[in-house]
């Protein structure tokens, strides 16, 4: 085995052994640093393809920002708030185990039977931000300023609905903040 | 393929560094440490005053906010980065199709200061 090899059987490990830590986790706080991991694994495999932009853009956006947003989101709820069930009766566990199968059979069917387009590695040479770069600037400008106005509609979107008033609004419809937690964690 | 993951041995060098002192350090303090068990010491740490309540307090929706912008930025942030690495090739073109860009994701910046998305109280 290689050098190179061997630090993608690390990047592998990190990526893979996380996400199935996972499935047998309870906590969901250790739920959402146990992606880290898994997210981290994955950037550091695009690293190695030499797609340096999509690595960064990982550990930014994925990373540095939906995980945070994950963790705020399950601080926001209270714990009691999150519905666990502990025992499952024959009544839902029966269906349950078959449509289980019934997906496992399903998800395995296309796997084996799609022919998949699969395509040689194509050695990448020169780095890919410059080479993105042009294309977003020259080929792709439409979709490029296209990604402007989404982001625009989500900032809208995601002040609207949070219903900020704005300041010295008349009406004192809901408020951002519940008044249960007016006023903490300042 | 060593020379993809070249660039980055100062990266790795300064992430086992970074992990070796935060192991190194956990497992000298959990050798090396006293361990004192009292009620004080076992109660959760709140800037040295009594702890009021539970822990798992729900914190304001406020924050969720702040993160859902703060993902929206970071995104524009990625785009910004293709074309800094190429604006000298690319110019004055370059430099309206940025403004461009900037110009519209401004409109929702000015919005949500506005309607006063950043304000905390």
């Amino acid at each position: 085995m290689s050098f190179s090899d061997s630090i993608f059987w690390v990047f592998a490990t990190t990526a893979v052994v996380p996400a199935f830590l996972i499935l047998f986790t309870r906590s969901i706080v250790r739920m959402a640093f146990l992606l880290l991991g898994s997210l981290a694994g994955f950037a550091g495999l695009y690293l190695q393809l030499n797609a340096a932009f999509l690595g960064f853009t990982q550990v930014m956006v994925y990373i540095g920002g939906i995980l945070i947003l994950f963790l705020f989101g399950v601080m926001l709820t209270q714990r009691s708030d999150i519905p666990v069930r502990e025992k499952v009766g024959p009544a839902l566990a029966v269906p349950g185990f078959f449509a289980g199968l019934l997906l496992m059979a399903a998800l395995l069917f296309i796997a084996l039977q799609n022919p998949w387009k699969t395509h040689p590695p194509v050695p990448v040479t020169e780095p890919d931000t410059p080479v993105i770069g042009i294309k977003l600037l020259s080929t792709y400008i439409l979709p490029f300023e296209a990604v402007s106005i989404l982001l625009l509609a989500a900032m809208v979107g995601a002040t609207y609905i949070a219903r900020v008033q704005a300041p010295g609004a008349p009406d004192g419809q809901a408020e951002l903040s519940d008044s249960n937690a007016e006023g903490r964690l300042e | 393929m060593e020379c993809t993951l070249r660039p980055y041995l100062p990266i790795a060098v300064y992430g086992a560094l970074v992990l070796g002192t935060g192991f190194s350090l956990t497992l000298a303090s959990s050798i090396f440490g006293p361990r004192v068990r009292r009620l004080e010491k076992e109660s959760t740490y709140e800037c040295g005053s009594l702890p009021l309540g539970s822990s798992r307090e729900r914190f304001s929706v406020k924050f969720y906010l702040v993160a859902i912008l703060f993902v929206l930025f970071d995104i524009e942030t990625v785009f910004l980065v293709p074309w800094a690495v190429v604006y000298r090739s690319m110019g004055l073109f370059g430099l309206l199709e940025m403004l461009a860009f900037m110009g519209i994701l401004l409109l929702g910046f000015v919005y949500a200061w506005k309607r006063g998305g950043f304000d905390w109280e």
